[in-house]
C-alpha cells in the first residue's frame, strides 16, 4: 500500500457505473442513467486532478526527476514459467497526464451528452457504454505491464465498436462499427505477435523492468537477427502496427472516417481525444525500448506519421461532411505526434520530440474535442452533417461560433493559442532530425490552416440555407463544456511540459526557436488567407481550383481509393477466392470422401448380397464348384 | 459412497425416476431436480478438491476408488480426479443443467428424450472420472449411443442421414480407439506381470517405442475424430444442424471435449515419445482445422452451420495446444475446452431459442432482432464477443495461454504454426460480427418478427448460467489456471525424464 492506492478507484468507478447502469438500463427513467454516469465520472475527474496535483506538485521534490510508482498490483494469471500477468496501476508522468486528458474530455462529453442525446432511445445504454469506454481507457493508460495494456486495448476497441454502432438500426452505423472493429483487430494481431516476441526474449511484461534503460531487459535484447533487423526491432515494428491501427495511421486508417457514424459526442471522446491517441501512448510508453534497441523501428514510426499527416490533410481539403473533415484532421494531427516520437531520442534535450509529442497530444485533445463538440452543436441546430447545408450560422449560434473559431486558430498554430506551442516544439524536433520530414510538416501546417478555415467559413459565413426551422443555440448543458474546452485550448499551451513530461523524467530547458516559429506562423496565416479568399464570400473560385486540379481533386475526394482497394481485397479476393473454395472443398472433397466411403460400402454390399440368397440348391452348387476348383488347384497347380 | 461414484449414480437414479413420470411436466421436473443436484455436487467437488490440495495432498489423483469387476482381463472400476477432470466435470455439470432448461418445452416423447439426454450425460461424467481405460471406453460408448437416437428421433432436417453419419464416423473413431487401447493394454507392463488398463499404472512404465509409433496414431485420431480433427470433422456440421437444441449443446459443449481430454490423458500421457515424434503431422492438421474452420464459417448461412464450423476452429485449437506438449499449452488446452464448452453451449441454446421464434436459422432471412428480443440479442452479442476472444470472457484467457505456450517452441516450424493459429483471431471476428450484424442489427426485415416475445424464465436461467460461467472464468482465471497447472506435474515430470530425440 502506498499513498496512491486510491487511484485504483479512478478506473473502477466508471466500471461500477457501467455494470449498474447497464443492468438496470430499461428501468432507469428519463435522464437518471446519464446523471449517474456523469456523477461517477465527476468523481473520477476530481481524483485525477488531485493525483496530478499530488504527483507533479505536492509530492515532488524540487530538482529531482519524476519516478514511476506502482500504486497497486495483483496477479491475474500465471501464464508461463517466467511470465505472469498482473493487473495494476502505474503512476508516472505520462499516465498522470493521460488521466487528466481522459477524465477532462470524458467528463465534458458526459455533460454535453445530457443535452445532445436527450430523448434518444437507449439513453441509459449510451451512458453505460461511455462508462465502459472510460473504464477501459483509464485501465489502458494506468497499465503496469504490456499485457494489461493489451487487455484494455481490446476493451477500448469493443467499447468503440459498441458506441459507433449505437444507432444499430441504421445499417451504415453497424457496418462502420464492424469495419472499425475488424481493422483494429487486424492491427491487434500485429500487437499480439509483437508482445509474443518481446516477452519471449525479455521474459517480462512489466513496464518498469522493460523500459529501464539500464535494466536487464534492454540489455538482453540484442539477440538474433532476422532479415537484417534484430528480432526486437521486428517485435517493436509489430507492436507499432497495433498502435497504427488504433491511431488510424495509413494504411490502417480506413475505419476512422466511417466511425463518424457514431453519435458526435462519441467522436469527440473516442475518435478525437482519447482512444485514437492510444497508439501514440503505446509508443511513448515503450519509448526507451524503441530508442535504445530499435532505432529502425522509430524510423518506421516517423515516416508513417509524416506520410499520414500529409495524406490526411490533403483529403481533408476536399471533404464536405464536417465530421469527416475533422476525422481526417485528427489523423493528420496524430501523424504529427507519431512523427515527433519517431524523430526523438532518449534523455534530456534530445528527448524534445518525446515531450513535444505528449504536449501536442494534450493540446490536441482539448481543441479537437472542442471542434467535435462544436460540430455537434451545429449538427444539433441544422440536422445535417454536410457543409453544403450550412452557412451564415454565426448569427444563430454565437457561443458555438466563438469557441469554434478559437479551436480553428489553435489548430492553425496561431499564437498565443496552445496549438502554436506544441506544434512549434514538434517542428523544432523534426528540424534537428530530418529536413525532409520537417519540410513535409511545414507544408501540412499550411494545409491544416487552410482546410480548417474552409470548414469554418462554410459553416459560419456565407448566406443562410433553407433551414427547416431557425437554427438556435444549444442549451447551456452543451455550451458550458464548449467554453471550458475553449479555455483549455487557449491556455494549455502555457503548461511547462518540458519540466513535467520528459523521456527520462528529468526537466530540461526548452524555449521557442523563433527561426522556426515565425515561418510556421506565416504558413498558418497564409493558409487562413487563402481560405478567406476562397470561402468567406461565396464565389466561383473553389470550383475553378477544383476543376484545374480535376484529376488530383477527384482522387483526394475519393480518399485515394484506399477503401475501394480494401473492399476489393476482402470482398472479392478473401470471400470469393478463399472462403468460398474452402466451403466448397469441405462440402465436396472432404465430406465427399466420407460419403464416398459410405456409398462404396453400400454399393459393394448391394452387389454381394445376392450370395446370401438362402437357397440351398445355390449353396450346394457353389459348394460343389468350390470343391472341384480346389481339387483342380491341388492337382495341377501345386 | 465415494463422491465420484455419485456422479454416475445420480443420473442413473434420475433416469429411473423419469421412467415413473407421465408427461412433460413431470419428466422435466425430475430431470431438473436431478441435474440441479448434479450441478451442486460438481460445485462441492471443486470445493473439496481445492481444500484437499490446499491441505497439502500431493497425490496425482484424489478421491480414488478401485474395484475389480472383470478379473479375467483385470478390468477395474477405478475412479479418481485431478484438477483437469474436476474442471471438466464442473463444465459438464453446468452445460447439462443449462441443457435441461433449454429443452423445457420438449413436447414430443418428452420422457424418452430426457432419459436419452441424461444417459448421455451419465456417459460423459463416467468418462471424466475413470482411470481405467476399459471403463473409460465403456462410458464413452454410453455417451455416443444415445446421440444416435436423440438426433434421429428429435432432430430436424435430414435427421436420419445426419444421425447415421455422425454415429458411423464416431464409431469409426471408436474402432481406431479400441485398437489403440488394446495395444496399450498388451504392452502396459513390458517387464512382465499382470497387464493393466489403469492409466496411472501404465504411466509408470514405458511402452516400447516401436509399439508407441504404431499405437499413437490410432489413439490420437480415434479421439481426434470426436474433437473434430480435420479432415474427420464433417460429421460435426451436419450432426449439429440436425440435432435438437439441448443435444447440440451437450454434444459441442462436452462430448467433443472427450476428444481433447482423451487425446491428452491417453495418447499424450501414455505415449509421449511417439507423440513427440509424430506431433508435426497433427500440428499441421490442427493448424489447418483452426484456420479452415474459421474460413468455412464465414461462408455459411445457417446459424448452426456457422457455429459448427466455429467449433471445428476452436476445438482445433484444443488439439493444437495438446500437441505443443508443454505446461502452458496444456493448461491453455484445458481452459480452451472449458471455455469453448460454455460458449458453444450458449450459442446453441440461443440459436435454438431464436429458431423457436422465427422458425428459420438462415441469417439472410432474419434481421433487426435486437429490437424485438433484446435479452436474447444482448446475450448473443456477449456470446459472440466471448467467442472472438474479448478480454473479460473465458475465450481470451484460453487463447492467450495457448498462444504463449505454443510460442515457447523456438524452432521455425512451431513458430509458423503458432502465427497461423494466432491469425484466427481476426477471421473469427469477421464471421462473428457478420452474424451479429445480419441477425440482430439493422431494420426489422420481416413484419412477423414484430410480435416475437423475449426470453422466458427458463430460457433466461439457462443462458445466464452459462454467461456467468464465461465471465467468471474470464475475469478471475487464476484459480482455474492454477488448479490445472498443478495437476500437470506428473506429465511434465514424465516429459522431462524421457530422452526426446531432437529436443
Amino acid at each position: 500500500m502506498n499513498s496512491y492506492a486510491y487511484t485504483l478507484l479512478i478506473p473502477l468507478i466508471p466500471f461500477f457505473v457501467f455494470v449498474s447502469v447497464g443492468m438496470a438500463e430499461d428501468k432507469l427513467k428519463g435522464k437518471l442513467g446519464g446523471l449517474i454516469g456523469t456523477a461517477g465520472l465527476g468523481i473520477a475527474t476530481f481524483l485525477s486532478y488531485f493525483t496530478a496535483f499530488k504527483y507533479f506538485i505536492s509530492d515532488h521534490v524540487a530538482g529531482t526527476g519524476y519516478t514511476s510508482v506502482k500504486a497497486f498490483e495483483i496477479t491475474w494469471l500465471h501464464l508461463t514459467d517466467k511470465l505472469t500477468i498482473n493487473l495494476g496501476v502505474l503512476i508516472d508522468p505520462i499516465s498522470v497526464m493521460m488521466l487528466v486528458v481522459i477524465t477532462t474530455v470524458s467528463f465534458m462529453v458526459h455533460i454535453y451528452s445530457l443535452g445532445y442525446m436527450e430523448g434518444e432511445r437507449g439513453f441509459a445504454r449510451f451512458y453505460a457504454f461511455l462508462s465502459l469506454f472510460s473504464f477501459s481507457m483509464l485501465g489502458l493508460v494506468l497499465a503496469t505491464n504490456l499485457f494489461q495494456m493489451y487487455i484494455f486495448w481490446e476493451l477500448v476497441g469493443v467499447s468503440s465498436f459498441l458506441l459507433i454502432g449505437y444507432y444499430y438500426e441504421k445499417p451504415s452505423a453497424f457496418s462502420a462499427a464492424k469495419k472499425a472493429f475488424i481493422v483494429t483487430r487486424f492491427a491487434d494481431l500485429g500487437f499480439l505477435i509483437g508482445i509474443l516476441i518481446l516477452s519471449f526474449n525479455t521474459g517480462t511484461f512489466d513496464f518498469k523492468e522493460l523500459t529501464n534503460p539500464h535494466g536487464i531487459a534492454i540489455a538482453s535484447m540484442g539477440g538474433a537477427a532476422f532479415m537484417g533487423l534484430s528480432v526486437i526491432t521486428w517485435a517493436l515494428i509489430f507492436i507499432f502496427i497495433g498502435g497504427a491501427g488504433k491511431s488510424a495511421m495509413f494504411p490502417l486508417h480506413i475505419w476512422l472516417p466511417d466511425a463518424m457514424e457514431g453519435p458526435t459526442p462519441v467522436s469527440a471522446l473516442i475518435h478525437a481525444a482519447t482512444m485514437v491517441v492510444a497508439g501514440v501512448y503505446l509508443v511513448a510508453r515503450l519509448f526507451p525500448v524503441y530508442s535504445q534497441t530499435g532505432p529502425a523501428a522509430l524510423q518506421v514510426v516517423a515516416w508513417v506519421g509524416a506520410f499520414t499527416s500529409l495524406f490526411a490533410a490533403v483529403i481533408a481539403t476536399t471533404q464536405t461532411d464536417i465530421k469527416r473533415v475533422l476525422a481526417f484532421s485528427t489523423m493528420s494531427q496524430i501523424g504529427y505526434m507519431m512523427l515527433s516520437l519517431g524523430v526523438s531520442k532518449y534523455g534530456g534535450e534530445d528527448g524534445l520530440g518525446f515531450m513535444a509529442s505528449n504536449f501536442h497530444l494534450f493540446t490536441h485533445a482539448m481543441f479537437k474535442a472542442l471542434l467535435f463538440l462544436g460540430a455537434g452543436a451545429v449538427i444539433h441546430a441544422v440536422h445535417s452533417n454536410d457543409m453544403n447545408d450550412m452557412g451564415g450560422l454565426r448569427k444563430y449560434l454565437p457561443i458555438t461560433h466563438i469557441t469554434f473559431l478559437i479551436a480553428c486558430l489553435t489548430i492553425a498554430g496561431i499564437p498565443p493559442f496552445s496549438g502554436f506551442f506544441s506544434k512549434d516544439e514538434i517542428l523544432s524536433a523534426a528540424f534537428e532530425s530530418n529536413k525532409i520530414l520537417f519540410g513535409i510538416e511545414y507544408f501540412v501546417a499550411g494545409l491544416t490552416a487552410f482546410y480548417m478555415f474552409r470548414l469554418y467559413y462554410n459553416i459560419f459565413w456565407g448566406h443562410d440555407r433553407h433551414y427547416h426551422h431557425t437554427p438556435h443555440e444549444a442549451p447551456l448543458v452543451m455550451t458550458v463544456p464548449l467554453m471550458i474546452l475553449a479555455f483549455g485550448s487557449i491556455f494549455s499551451g502555457f503548461l511547462p511540459f518540458h519540466n513535467l513530461v520528459t523521456s527520462d523524467g528529468l526537466a530540461f530547458e526548452s524555449h521557442i526557436d523563433w527561426m522556426i516559429a515565425i515561418p510556421s506562423i506565416l504558413v498558418g496565416v497564409l493558409g487562413i488567407a487563402v481560405a478567406t479568399i476562397m470561402y468567406k464570400k461565396e464565389n466561383a473560385l473553389p470550383d475553378k481550383v477544383a476543376a484545374s486540379f480535376s484529376f488530383f481533386y477527384r482522387w483526394a475526394f475519393k480518399k485515394f481509393y484506399v477503401d475501394e482497394f480494401y473492399m476489393f481485397v476482402t470482398k472479392k479476393i478473401i470471400f470469393n477466392y478463399i472462403s468460398r473454395p474452402v466451403a466448397w472443398f469441405d462440402r465436396h472433397i472432404v465430406d465427399g470422401t466420407m460419403n464416398g466411403i459410405a456409398n462404396l460400402i453400400v454399393f459393394v454390399s448391394f452387389n454381394i448380397k445376392g450370395l446370401q440368397s438362402g437357397r440351398v440348391q445355390q449353396y450346394a452348387f457353389v459348394f460343389v464348384g468350390g470343391v472341384v476348383a480346389m481339387v483342380l488347384i491341388f492337382v495341377y497347380v501345386l | 459412497m465415494n463422491i465420484l461414484t455419485l456422479f454416475v449414480v445420480i443420473p442413473v437414479l434420475t433416469v429411473a425416476g423419469i421412467l415413473f413420470t407421465k408427461d412433460l411436466k413431470q419428466s422435466r421436473l425430475v430431470s431438473a431436480i436431478g441435474m440441479t443436484a448434479q450441478l451442486i455436487l460438481s460445485a462441492i467437488l471443486v470445493y473439496l478438491y481445492v481444500t484437499e490440495r490446499q491441505a497439502g495432498n500431493m497425490a496425482p489423483m484424489l478421491f480414488t476408488f478401485d474395484a475389480l469387476w472383470f478379473p479375467a482381463l483385470n478390468i477395474h472400476y477405478a475412479v479418481g480426479v485431478d484438477g483437469i477432470s474436476v474442471a471438466m466435470i464442473a463444465l459438464t455439470g453446468v452445460v447439462v443443467f443449462a441443457g435441461i432448461f433449454a429443452s423445457w418445452k420438449m413436447e414430443f416423447l418428452s420422457r424418452e428424450f430426457f432419459i436419452s439426454l441424461i444417459l448421455l450425460a451419465t456417459g460423459v461424467f463416467g468418462f471424466f472420472i475413470s482411470l481405467d481405460l476399459f471403463t473409460m471406453f465403456l462410458f464413452y460408448e454410453i455417451a455416443v449411443i444415445p446421440m444416435y437416437l436423440l438426433i434421429g428421433i428429435w432432430g430436424s432436417g435430414p435427421k436420419e442421414y445426419s444421425a447415421m453419419k455422425l454415429t458411423l464416423m464416431l464409431m469409426g473413431g471408436s474402432a481406431l480407439l479400441m485398437v489403440g487401447i488394446l495395444g496399450i493394454y498388451f504392452y502396459s507392463v513390458p517387464t512382465g506381470g499382470q497387464l493393466t488398463f489403469n492409466v496411472l499404472e501404465i504411466a509408470k512404465h514405458k511402452i516400447p517405442i516401436e509399439m508407441q509409433r504404431f499405437l499413437f496414431p490410432f489413439t490420437f485420431v480415434g479421439f481426434g475424430i470426436l474433437g473434430a480433427l480435420f479432415p474427420f470433422h464433417t460429421w460435426s456440421p451436419d450432426g449439429h444442424a440436425s440435432a435438437p437444441t439441448a443435444v447440440s449443446m451437450l454434444h459441442a459443449g462436452v462430448l467433443m471435449k472427450l476428444g481433447g481430454y482423451g487425446a491428452f490423458r491417453v495418447a499424450i500421457f501414455l505415449m509421449p515419445e511417439a507423440a513427440h515424434e509424430q506431433a508435426w503431422i497433427f500440428i499441421i492438421l490442427t493448424s489447418i482445422s483452426v484456420v479452415y474452420g474459421a474460413f468455412g464459417a464465414i461462408f455459411q448461412k445457417d446459424l448452426k452451420y456457422i457455429n459448427a464450423y466455429s467449433s471445428v476452429s476452436h476445438c482445433g485449437l484444443v488439439l493444437f495446444a495438446v500437441l505443443m506438449m508443454n505446461q502452458t499449452a496444456f493448461t491453455g488446452a484445458v481452459i480452451q475446452m472449458i471455455s469453448h464448452g460454455l460458449m458453444t453451449a450458449l450459442f446453441f441454446a440461443l440459436i435454438g431459442m431464436i429458431y423457436g421464434r422465427t422458425h428459420t436459422r438462415m441469417i439472410n432471412e432474419m434481421g433487426g432482432l435486437m429490437k424485438v428480443i433484446p435479452f436474447l440479442g444482448v446475450v448473443y452479442v456477449i456470446a459472440g464477443l466471448a467467442s472472438l476472444g474479448l478480454p473479460g470472457f473465458s475465450g481470451f484467457v484460453a487463447e492467450m495461454t495457448v498462444f504463449f505456450g505454443a510460442y515457447e517452441h523456438v524452432d521455425l516450424f512451431h513458430r509458423v504454426a503458432t502465427i497461423v493459429a494466432v491469425s484466427s483471431i481476426v477471421i473469427t471476428a469477421v464471421y462473428i460480427l457478420r452474424v451479429v450484424g445480419t441477425l440482430l442489427m439493422g431494420p426489422i426485415t420481416d413484419k412477423h418478427f414484430l410480435h416475437l416475445e423475449d426470453a422466458n424464465w427458463y430460457e433466461r436461467l439457462s443462458t445466464i448460467t452459462l454467461v456467468i460461467g464465461i465471465t467468471f472464468i474470464g475475469m478471475a482465471p487464476l484459480w482455474l489456471s492454477d488448479m490445472i497447472h498443478f495437476s500437470l506435474a506428473p506429465i511434465i515430470a514424465k516429459l522431462a525424464t524421457i530422452q526426446l530425440p531432437g529436443m
